[in-house]
Order: structure tokens, then C-alpha cells, then sequence
């Protein structure tokens, strides 16, 4: 095979990513994208498969059988965790404009600087070996392919000068082209549309050239799988490989493998380019939770019969297994399929290049290069008027960088490994992240420090029972190392730490660098305080799905000014970029341009949030901060601003206006109990006074009774004359109970009234003729002046004339006998009629003129006077006035006769005449 | 999640049920050499098995609404 036939091969395939790259950049541009689709989405996600997959599986297959399979079941179960995972990653991503890992870890605990730093390191230490191996896979590809029709193994890697090793211009040749892919300009969003739309080929190209030749072996050159299986277990080496190892180790590096593969499909840095950065849309999941693993299942169907094919077709080991996927077209004669095979491994390679090296350049800009940069004072960065030439710059620089480490790396050590060995070395690595974020997502007690020491514990151990032995192995430490221990201590020797052997190298380093990282994780978590930011940060990506859109208080205090941030801005993204992300954000608060909008927390948030796309959110807030002037919270007043305040302020609020409810409603019910003790007292007054006012006339009774009783044979004069008494106390005792049960019914309202419309005048005309008889037996005149026309007026008849039979017959009672009269007139008023009773008795002192309304009280010393009435006519009466709505009084002087008085309204009341 | 954490749900038994599926014990059963249609036991075992679960983790995804 001619050289140049093959450069000119790989130079158009790499021509045609490019133009794939170009078309899909400016589509997205226009608006219009390509890849907002979920099938091309799922086959980017193949940029996992790398030549690792399509030179390194045949290769451990042929040393373990099956053995090679769990890094692609690993991912399949993932998958179906991703509908809750990858979900979640994705929202929280968006929310937060993260566009790396590092970014991820460093913004979930506290935007730390120093953190995602960390990761960076780690994230490039660990990559290196991975690029390594795929330099090693396309330059051995290469040099093999040049001496078709010969198979002949590539020389020994450290005897190549540099200068004369393929494997440094394809170095050379991938940072070239990556640095022309990728870092044309800056996204905000780090959004590579064109990369996503190349890599979606070059998986396509990938796996067509793997089946071609997985094809070809199986069909071509024998007949079919049933046919492979069969010879292979004919032959005696062969046949072990049917069968997993019965030994519970092979189980555990299963397993191992299982996990740690499970865990790079979501922690590689070019996985989470393409499945979190470069997500368009949501819903894409949908699909490639199940296409992709269909696509790994698709590419390892022909593994197997390539690997037996292979074994027996170059029995004697002379063929690296490893080169089989290429050495078997070649060895029967194949040249088209040949080169077909080595477009194909050359195009896992790239993709995996690409991807990979463009992820850690971003996160080696954005989280060690720029916080380093913006720290030290003499560059004075914070005043450059614009740094996205410097960001570009860097970001290429380190590509190549990171590509000439992995060039090294592929010298130093890449000689004693089988490819996926070395592969396996990275895969480790990058699981040291799994418990920072998994824990980071679902555990919002997880906190900087932790996290820190957790990571830190992780890639110490993994550099020290990985890393380092394989540069022992190579030879470029001494294998006493390995065999006997750091400084010669047994417990120390890297591939049986502490005396635990028994495990293959991968797991005994998952065993080691998972207790450290997640014990150091959780008890440093535990045992250390959270700032402020920290905790919001925790609760920002823990609750994504909780979280309205916008809103709620943000935890900042400071002032700023729009003008700021904005020149902020536009030193990063460019002055029209920064002004069309100002102008859409101030649409959406109403303001028509930028400049009229407050600078609030609100304002300096989203200026961060953009800032974070292009520079990382650790660098973003340093940026942020450093304009405005911010002023730092501590706890106490966070809990102010926090809604949990503002809640338990409402509380106490409602809780105060609880209390004084309460005392109104006490003073209440103390005023009624009041009320209540003095009805009460009133009441046993008035139980005390009728009994006794009972008791007297019956005591009177029974006294005469018994005197009769007792003197059968007394005189008839006086028997006659006790008989009298005690009929008239019986009767008084009747007159009293009588009144007692009236003025009962009158006050309670249970007493019956008849209105009729009657003339006040007949009703005297009658009262006095119903008391004549009084007034003759005491021989007291009466006099009467009433005019002739009284109008008529509504009321009981019966009630009236009581109370003028009563007013009339105190008045006898009062008048000496003889010379006493008793004048009784009427009065016409306009709004009333009045009645007027007066007498020339011994009148009633002015202090008495109320008091003798009251129940049972009669005018005159109760002690020497003997009572002539029950003291209950005068408050029947007055009831019985104020009920038709009119008034009763006494008008009188000691010794001049009293006048008692009454009004009737001439319209009667209308809540009087109720019945 | 409350929309689709049925669909959760399902996906997580499936997960589990893979995990119980491709390693020790269940892998050890299918551990022969024994052929089924000329093809290795536990060859014909882990793809099938892969084939199915892929298969109704597609079902449990783009039925379940």
C-alpha cells in the first residue's frame, strides 16, 4: 500500500468532518440547526466507542473472552438511570450555564475557584493515558497499513527517535485540527453545533466499517458464528475462553468493570460535553436511553468471531490481537476493506480526540488558567477592554498541550499495556468525580470541603495504585516500586495496598480510591461548616425541579450599575453579543432597552449567569464581584432575607393579633359575668324581699288561726275580728302574689296586651267610678278636669285603668281622712297626653322621688309604719307606662301633696303595641 | 418528577433488574460452553439478554406517557 494513498485517504475524511463541522455551524447560526434532533443526538453519544472499542475489544477478547464486555453493559444500565439522572444534570446545567464538569462541581459547592481547579487537574491527568492509547491505536494502524501486503508489527516504541515517530505528527496533526475545529470562536453557551454534527458521522462511519469487517470475517472467511464458535472450541487454547474464569476474582473484575464503566458514561469529559453542554432539547433522552445502547449492542456483535478469527488465523502470537480488526483484511487480501478499517479506527480516534481535548481545554481556561490569571495584580486583567482574543488563546494553547502530554504519556508507558488497559487507567480516574456529583445532586448537606477532600483522597490513591505503577511497569520507575513498596513497606505497595490482594489492578484501585473519596466526602461534609453561597448553591441543584423559573430573593447585597455590568460583558462576549443578551433580558422584564432597567440582584445575576457560559461560574463571580461593589453576608442576615424570616415574622404577626383578639374577648366576658354576678345578686334580692313580704301575712294567718284554734269558746267579737284580719291578709297576700307574677310577666315580656283604640278620658270617667267606693269610705273627694275632646289613642284598657286605679287609690291612702282630695287631670300636648293625679297628702322628700319606683319599696319608715300596700303597684305601673311608650313621675314636697304624673304618646310606639 | 415518576420508576427496576441479570450469581447459572444453535451458552445469554433489555427499556420509554 502506497503511503500516500493512505495520507490522501485520512486527509479527506478529515476534510469531509470539517465541512460537516462548517455546514452544521452555520445552519445553527441561520437558526436552522441539524442536530435539534433526538437520532443524531443518540449517535453523538457514540463518541463513548473510540478506537479503544474498535482495536482494543478485539484485543481483550482474545485474552479473556467476554471479558471485554462489561464497559459496554455498564452504560446500558445507566441508561436506564438517565430518564432520572441525565435529567436532572441536563435542567440543572441549563439553569446554571455550566459547560464543563468542572464548572458542575465547582458551582454546586459554593462557585468555588479552587475546586474546580481540582477537577481540572485531575480531569487532564486522568485523560492523558486515553489519548495516549488512541495515538498509539492510529499510529501502529497506520504504520502496519503502509506494509500491506507484509503484516509486520510496529517497532517498539522507545526505540523510534521523535523526530521520526508517526505517532508525534499525528499528534501534531490532531491538535492542529482540533484547534482549527473548535476554537474558531467563543460561545457563550459553549455550544459546538458543526462538532456534534461530525461526531454523529464519524459514529456512523465507525460502526459501518466494524460491521463491514466483522462481516467479512464471519461470512467471508468462515461460515457464519455458529462455524467460528465451533472451531474455536476445537482448539485447545481457545476453548477456555468460551467461559468466564470460574474464580471469584474474575467475577469481581467483572463487576468492577460494570460499575466503573457505568459511572465514565456520565463522568467522561467529552460524555458530558456531548450529553449535558450540547443537549438541545430535553426530550431527547426519550430516544437515547434506548438507541444507544442498541448502537453499543450493534458494535460488539462481531467482536468475538473477529477475536477467534484472529486467534486462529495467526495461532503462533506473532499478531498482536489488538491489530487483528486490521490485519485480517489485510491477510486475505483485502486493500479496500483494509483501508476502510483504518478510516474507521482513525475516525474513533479523532472523534474521541476532538471532543475530549476541546472539553478539557475549556475547563483548563475557565477553571485553572483564568482564576490563576485574575488573581495576580500585575496583569491588571480587570481592565482589559476586551479578553476573548486571550481566552482563545489559551484554550489552543492548551489543546496542544494536552495533546503533546498524551504523546509522552504514549512513550513512557504505552508499551506495557494492551489498549484497553491503558483505557481502563482514564476510566478510573475520571469515577473519582462520581460521588462529588451524584452526591452533589441528591445530598444537599454535601459541601465544599468535603467534596474537596473526597476528590483529593480519590486521585492520590488512584495516581498512587494506578498512575504511578504503570510508569513502573514502562520502566520509568523502579520495579521495586511495585514489588516491594513505597520506601520498601509492604502495606504500601501500590497494586496490594494494605495487604488486600487478590484483586486485579482496577479493582483493587476502585476498592481503595471509592473508600477514600466517599468516606473523606461524607465526613468531611459532616464535620465542617457551609458558607452562605455554598448552601444556596446546594439547594439550587438539589431542588431543580422544585424551583419556579425566576424569582424569589436572590442572596446578594450590593450596589452596581447597569452600565457596568454591561461593559463587564462585553470585555467577554463582545459589545453586539452582550447588547442582544441585555436587550432580550430587558423584553422580558418589560423595560424596552437595557439601560432602563434597575440594577438589581436580579440584573447581577443573570450578568453572572451569562459571564458563567464563557469563562466558568468561579471565574464569573470573581468577575462579577469585583465590579460591583458587593458587600458579604454573613448568616444572619441571609436569614433575613430568606423567605423562612419573612414567615416567621407573619407568624408572630398573627400570633399578636391572636393575643389581643383574646383580651378584647376576656374584657367581654368579664363585663358580662359582671352583668350576670349583678342580675344574679338582683335576683336573690328580690327572692329574699318577696318571701319575706310573703312570709309576713302568712305568718299573720297562721298566728289568728291558731289563737282560734286554741279558744274555740273565745268572744264572737273578737273571734269575728281575727276572722276579718285574717281574711284581708289573705287577701293581701293574694293581691301580693298576683303582683308579684304581673310584674314578672311584664318585665320578662311574656305579659299579654290587647291595644284597642279607646278615649283616655272615658277610661278615668271609669277608674274613678271603680274606686268610689274607696274614696267614700275614707270620705277623700275626688275632682276631675278633662277637656271635652281628647283625641284616641292606642293601648290596653284593662292596664290603663290599672294604673290609674293604683295611682288613685296611693293617693287615698295618703290623704288624711276627712279633708282630703284627690285632683285628677288631663292635659292635651302636641306629641302627648298627660295625666296628672295629685293629692294634699304628707307629699314625699325629693330623695325618694326615684326610689319609690323600686320593687317592694314604700314611702315611709318600714320600721315604725305598718306597710299599707306590697311596694309593687309603682313599678308595675311605671312598666306598664313605659311600655306603651310613655313616661312616670312624682312631683312633690314634704307636707304640700304629691303629684305623680304620666304621659302617653299620641302616636303609639311601634315596638310598644306588639300585640 | 410527578409526571413521568412511573416511567422513573420502571426505569430504575429495569436497572436493577440488569445489574442482578448481567452479574455473579445469575451470570454464573449461564456459565457453560453448552451450545444453543451452535452458538457458546453464555455468549448466546448476555446478548440475548442485552437485546431484551434494550428492547423494553424502548417500550417502558416511549409507551409510558
Amino acid at each position: 500500500m502506497q503511503g500516500w494513498v493512505v495520507v490522501v485517504a485520512s486527509f479527506s475524511y478529515l476534510g469531509v468532518l470539517f465541512a460537516i463541522a462548517y455546514y452544521g455551524d452555520k445552519r445553527a447560526d441561520q437558526g436552522r440547526s441539524i442536530i435539534a434532533n433526538p437520532y443524531i443526538y443518540s449517535l453523538s453519544l457514540a463518541v463513548y466507542c473510540t478506537s479503544w472499542t474498535f482495536y482494543g475489544s478485539v484485543g481483550r477478547a482474545a485474552s479473556s473472552g467476554i471479558g471485554f464486555l462489561p464497559i459496554y453493559l455498564g452504560p446500558t444500565l445507566m441508561a436506564a438511570l438517565w430518564w432520572i439522572l441525565l435529567l436532572k444534570i441536563i435542567r440543572i446545567s441549563k439553569a446554571n450555564r455550566i459547560t464543563s464538569i468542572a464548572d458542575f462541581i465547582a458551582s454546586r459547592y459554593g462557585k468555588s475557584q479552587s475546586l474546580g481547579g481540582l477537577v481540572t487537574v485531575i480531569a487532564v491527568v486522568g485523560i492523558i493515558p486515553y489519548i495516549s492509547l488512541q495515538l498509539k491505536a492510529v499510529s501502529n494502524s497506520f504504520v502496519i497499513l503502509l506494509q500491506y501486503p507484509q503484516i509486520v508489527m510496529p517497532a517498539t516504541i522507545g526505540e523510534v527517535p521523535i523526530l521520526h515517530d508517526s505517532a508525534f505528527y499525528i499528534a501534531m496533526l490532531l491538535a492542529a485540527f482540533t484547534i482549527l475545529f473548535g476554537t474558531r470562536h467563543l460561545d457563550a453557551t459553549e455550544r459546538h453545533e458543526g462538532m456534534v454534527a461530525a461526531i454523529a458521522f464519524e459514529s456512523l462511519v465507525k460502526l459501518v466499517a466494524f460491521v463491514s469487517v466483522g462481516a467479512f470475517v464471519t461470512f467471508g472467511m468462515y461460515h457464519g458464528f455458529a462455524d467460528i464458535f465451533d472451531r474455536a472450541a476445537g482448539a485447545p487454547k481457545l476453548d477456555a475462553l468460551l467461559t468466564l474464569g470460574g474464580a471469584a476474582g474474575t467475577y469481581g473484575t467483572w463487576f468492577s468493570l460494570t460499575f466503573v464503566s457505568m459511572l465514565s458514561i456520565m463522568m467522561l469529559p467529552r460524555q458530558f460535553q456531548i450529553s449535558v453542554v450540547e443537549n438541545v432539547n430535553e426530550n431527547h433522552i426519550t430516544k437515547a436511553t434506548w438507541l444507544f445502547p442498541l448502537y453499543l449492542l450493534a458494535i460488539n456483535v462481531f467482536v468475538l468471531p473477529i477475536a477467534f478469527g484472529g486467534l486462529m488465523h495467526f495461532p503462533d502470537g506473532s499478531v498482536d490481537a489488538d491489530t487483528f480488526v486490521l490485519t485480517l483484511p489485510m491477510a486475505e487480501r483485502q486493500p479496500a476493506l483494509a483501508l476502510l478499517v483504518f478510516v474507521g479506527g482513525l475516525s474513533a480516534a479523532t472523534g474521541m480526540v476532538i471532543v475530549e481535548t476541546i472539553a478539557l481545554s475549556t475547563m483548563v481556561c475557565n477553571d485553572l488558567v483564568m482564576p490563576l490569571l485574575l488573581r495576580s495584580k500585575s496583569l491588571q486583567l480587570t481592565r482589559q477592554p476586551d479578553l476573548s482574543g486571550l481566552l482563545l488563546g489559551i484554550r489552543r494553547w492548551a489543546i496542544a498541550l494536552i495533546l503533546l502530554l498524551g504523546y509522552f504519556y504514549f512513550r513512557i508507558a504505552g508499551e506495557a499495556y494492551a489498549l484497553v488497559s491503558i483505557g481502563l487507567i482514564s476510566f478510573a480516574a475520571v469515577a473519582q468525580f462520581g460521588p462529588a456529583i451524584i452526591g452533589g445532586m441528591f445530598w444537599k448537606d454535601g459541601n465544599r470541603s468535603g467534596a474537596f477532600a473526597g476528590l483529593s483522597a480519590g486521585f492520590f490513591l488512584w495516581a498512587y495504585t494506578l498512575l504511578l505503577p504503570s510508569f513502573a511497569r514502562s520502566g520509568w520507575l523502579p520495579m521495586s516500586f511495585i514489588e516491594q513498596g513505597l520506601f520498601g513497606i509492604a502495606l504500601l505497595k501500590p497494586l496490594q495496598l494494605f495487604g488486600l490482594s487478590g484483586l486485579d489492578q482496577i479493582s483493587h484501585c476502585l476498592f481503595w480510591s471509592m473508600l477514600a473519596n466517599i468516606g473523606c466526602y461524607v465526613w468531611g461534609s459532616l464535620t465542617s461548616r457551609t458558607t452562605v453561597t455554598e448552601t444556596s448553591q446546594a439547594s439550587a441543584f438539589v431542588d431543580v425541579f422544585k424551583r419556579s423559573v425566576e424569582g424569589g430573593s436572590r442572596l446578594w447585597r450590593g450596589s452596581a450599575s447597569v452600565d457596568e455590568l454591561f461593559a463587564l460583558l462585553s470585555r467577554f462576549l463582545g459589545p453586539t453579543k452582550a447588547a442582544r443578551a441585555f436587550d432580550d433580558y430587558a423584553r422580558t422584564r418589560g423595560a424596552r432597552f437595557f439601560r432602563d432597567l434597575p440594577a438589581d440582584a436580579n440584573l447581577v445575576h443573570f450578568a453572572e449567569t451569562l459571564l458563567a457560559g464563557a469563562i466558568g461560574s468561579a471565574s464569573a463571580r470573581v468577575m462579577v464581584s469585583s465590579t460591583v461593589k458587593e458587600e458579604p453576608l454573613g448568616i444572619d442576615e441571609v436569614m433575613n432575607i430568606l423567605d423562612e424570616a419573612s414567615q416567621v415574622i407573619a407568624y408572630s404577626h398573627k400570633l399578636e393579633q391572636k393575643s389581643r383578639e383574646l383580651e378584647a374577648a376576656t374584657a367581654e366576658l368579664r363585663a358580662a359575668n359582671e352583668r350576670l354576678k349583678e342580675v344574679d345578686r338582683m335576683k336573690d334580692d328580690f327572692i329574699s324581699t318577696v318571701t319575706h313580704e310573703l312570709r309576713t301575712p302568712l305568718t299573720s294567718i297562721r298566728a289568728f288561726s291558731e289563737i282560734l284554734l286554741e279558744d274555740p269558746e273565745g268572744e264572737a267579737a273578737q273571734r269575728q275580728k281575727f276572722l276579718g284580719i285574717i281574711v284581708k291578709e289573705a287577701e293581701r297576700l293574694t293581691r301580693l302574689i298576683n303582683q308579684v307574677l304581673d310584674l314578672a310577666k311584664l318585665e320578662s315580656g311574656r305579659a299579654e296586651w290587647h291595644a284597642a283604640e279607646l278615649s283616655l278620658r272615658e277610661v278615668i270617667e271609669d277608674s274613678v267610678a271603680a274606686t268610689s267606693g274607696l274614696f267614700e269610705d275614707k270620705r277623700v273627694r275626688v275632682e276631675t278636669r278633662m277637656p271635652p275632646d281628647v283625641p284616641l289613642i292606642t293601648a290596653d284598657r284593662d292596664r290603663l285603668m290599672q294604673v290609674i286605679i293604683n295611682l288613685m287609690s296611693n293617693a287615698v291612702k295618703f290623704c288624711r281622712a276627712g279633708d282630703g282630695l284627690v285632683k285628677i287631670r288631663l292635659v292635651t300636648g302636641p306629641e302627648e297626653l298627660r295625666v296628672e293625679v295629685q293629692d294634699n297628702g304628707p307629699g314625699i322628700a325629693r330623695e325618694h322621688h326615684e326610689t319609690i319606683f323600686d320593687k317592694f319599696r314604700q314611702v315611709g319608715d318600714t320600721m315604725t309604719d305598718k306597710p299599707q300596700g306590697t311596694g309593687l303597684g309603682l313599678p308595675i305601673c311605671r312598666q306598664i307606662i313605659g311600655h306603651f311608650g310613655g313616661r312616670m313621675w312624682v312631683n312633690s314636697e314634704p307636707g304640700k301633696g304629691a303629684t305623680f304624673s304620666f304621659t302617653l304618646p299620641r302616636r303609639p310606639a311601634d315596638s310598644a303595641s306588639a300585640a | 418528577m410527578n409526571r413521568s415518576s412511573i416511567k422513573g420508576q420502571r426505569l430504575g427496576a429495569l436497572f436493577i433488574i440488569g445489574l442482578l441479570m448481567f452479574n455473579y450469581p445469575l451470570l454464573f447459572l449461564f456459565n457453560s460452553a453448552l451450545e444453543l444453535l451452535g452458538i457458546p451458552l453464555l455468549y448466546a445469554y448476555i446478548f440475548g439478554a442485552w437485546a431484551t433489555l434494550i428492547g423494553v427499556m424502548a417500550l417502558v420509554i416511549e409507551k409510558g406517557r
